[in-house]
C-alpha cells in the first residue's frame, strides 16, 4: 500500500537545499473553503428537524423585520414562527419581533457583515425550537457578504425594496440567483418614488429566472397574502418529504 | 469586508491539511474562486496579509484563478460561459434566462506548495 491515498498527489521537486530540508511538494487538497461552516449548517439543519427555516437577506433598512413582524402577526392562528436576527449593533430587531408576538434571538455581530453557521448553532440555543413550525433567520442587512455562508436553512429569500433601484439584481447577482424567492417590499410608497416595476421585474427574471417573485407592503399588509400562502406550502411541503424519509 | 473571514476559514484548512502532510511550512497557497462568488480580489490579497502572520504561511504566496460563470441551458442541453459580471446567463443559442449555474461559486482551496 502506498503512504499516500490516492486522491493526494504529491509530487516533489528540489528547489537545491543544501541538505535537501527545503524541498518543496504540491498536495492537492481540493476542499471548499466552506468546508467547516458546511458540516456545521448540515448540524443545524439536522437540529431544526421538520421545520421550516429561512434565511432573509436585503440591503439596511428594505424592510426584513417589518415583514417578519408581520408574518408573525399574520401566521399566529396556524403557524408558530421563531426569528434570529443578526444585527451589526443593536438588539432592537428582536424586541420588535417579540412585540409582535414570536420569540426570537438577537445575534450581534459586531464588525461581522454576515451570519455564519456557528452563530446562528449558538443563537438556537435560546430558541425553544421544538415549540415551533418555522424559523426565519433575519441576516445582517449587506447584499454581498452573507452570500456564501449556508446557514442551514431551507429557503434563501432576497429581498429589495422599491427605493431601492431597478438593477439591484443585476448588481448583486449571486445573492439574487441564489434566492427561492425574491420579495419586492414597499409597494405602497411606489408610484411615489417613481419605482419601474416592469424593469426591476425584468432584472429579477433574468438573474433569478427560478424565483417566485412577491410584491408587497409590509406597511399595508398588501401582497402579504400570497407570500403566507407560499410559507404555508413550502412548509407542507417539507413535513410531507421527512415523513416519507422516516417511513420508507 | 467578508474576504477576512474566508481567509481565516483557509489558513485553517490550509494548515490543516499541511500538517497532515507532515509539512512544517506552507510556501504557497492556490485558491480557485468563481467570478460570482462575491470575493474581491484586492480585499482578498489584503486580508491575507493581515492574517498570515503567526501562522504556517506567514510568507506564503496567494495565488488565485479566478473561474468564468457557466451556465446550462435546460431547453437546448448545453453549457455557455456568462458574457457578463452581473449574472446574467441569457442562453446564446435560444435566448432563455438560465437560472442554473455549473460553474462560477467555487471558493476551492486547490493546493498547497508546502515544505
Ligand atoms: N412605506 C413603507 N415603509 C416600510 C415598509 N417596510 C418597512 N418600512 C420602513 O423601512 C424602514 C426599515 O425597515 P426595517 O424592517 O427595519 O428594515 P430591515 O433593516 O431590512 O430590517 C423602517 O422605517 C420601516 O418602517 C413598507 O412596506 N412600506
Ligand atoms: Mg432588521
Ligand atoms: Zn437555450
Amino acid at each position: 500500500m502506498a503512504t499516500h491515498d490516492s486522491t493526494r498527489d504529491i509530487n516533489l521537486h528540489s528547489h537545491g537545499g543544501v541538505d535537501g530540508s527545503t524541498d518543496v511538494r504540491t498536495v492537492q487538497v481540493q476542499k471548499s473553503l466552506m468546508t467547516h461552516n458546511d458540516g456545521v449548517a448540515a448540524e443545524n439543519r439536522m437540529r431544526f428537524g421538520s421545520r421550516l427555516v429561512l434565511n432573509i437577506v436585503s440591503s439596511p433598512g428594505s424592510g426584513k423585520t417589518a415583514l417578519m413582524e408581520r408574518t408573525v402577526r399574520e401566521l399566529a392562528n396556524d403557524l408558530q414562527v421563531g426569528v434570529v436576527v443578526g444585527d451589526l449593533e443593536t438588539d432592537n430587531d428582536a424586541v420588535r419581533i417579540h412585540d409582535a408576538g414570536a420569540p426570537s434571538v438577537q445575534i450581534v455581530t459586531g464588525a461581522v457583515c454576515h451570519l455564519e453557521a456557528e452563530m446562528v448553532a449558538r443563537a438556537v440555543d435560546n430558541l425553544d425550537v421544538e415549540g415551533l413550525d418555522v424559523v426565519v433567520i433575519e441576516n445582517v442587512g449587506n447584499l454581498v457578504c452573507p452570500a456564501a455562508w449556508d446557514l442551514g436553512e431551507d429557503l434563501r429569500v432576497t429581498m429589495l425594496s422599491v427605493t431601492e433601484g431597478e438593477d439591484k439584481p443585476l448588481k448583486y447577482p449571486r445573492i439574487f440567483k441564489d434566492a427561492h424567492a425574491v420579495i419586492v417590499n414597499k409597494i405602497d410608497i411606489a408610484e411615489v418614488v417613481g419605482f419601474d416595476r416592469a424593469k426591476a421585474l425584468d432584472s429579477i427574471a433574468k438573474v433569478a429566472p427560478a424565483a417566485t417573485v412577491f410584491e408587497v407592503s409590509a406597511k399595508t399588509g398588501e401582497g402579504m397574502a400570497d407570500w403566507l400562502d407560499w410559507l404555508r406550502a413550502r412548509r407542507v411541503e417539507k413535513v410531507e418529504r421527512l415523513s416519507k424519509v422516516t417511513v420508507g | 469586508m467578508h474576504e477576512f473571514s474566508i481567509v481565516m476559514s483557509m489558513l485553517d484548512l490550509a494548515e490543516a491539511s499541511a500538517r497532515e502532510e507532515g509539512a512544517s511550512r506552507i510556501e504557497a497557497i492556490h485558491l480557485e474562486i468563481g467570478a460570482l462568488a462575491g470575493v474581491v480580489p484586492e480585499a482578498l490579497e489584503f486580508a491575507f496579509q493581515g492574517a498570515r502572520e503567526g501562522t504556517m504561511a506567514s510568507a506564503a504566496r496567494l495565488e488565485v484563478d479566478y473561474l468564468p460563470a457557466v451556465a446550462r441551458c435546460n431547453t437546448c442541453d448545453a453549457s455557455f460561459e456568462l458574457d457578463n459580471r452581473w449574472g446574467v446567463a441569457l442562453c446564446p443559442t435560444c435566448g432563455t434566462p438560465s437560472a442554473q449555474l455549473l460553474q462560477g461559486k467555487e471558493m476551492q482551496l486547490a493546493r498547497l506548495e508546502v515544505a
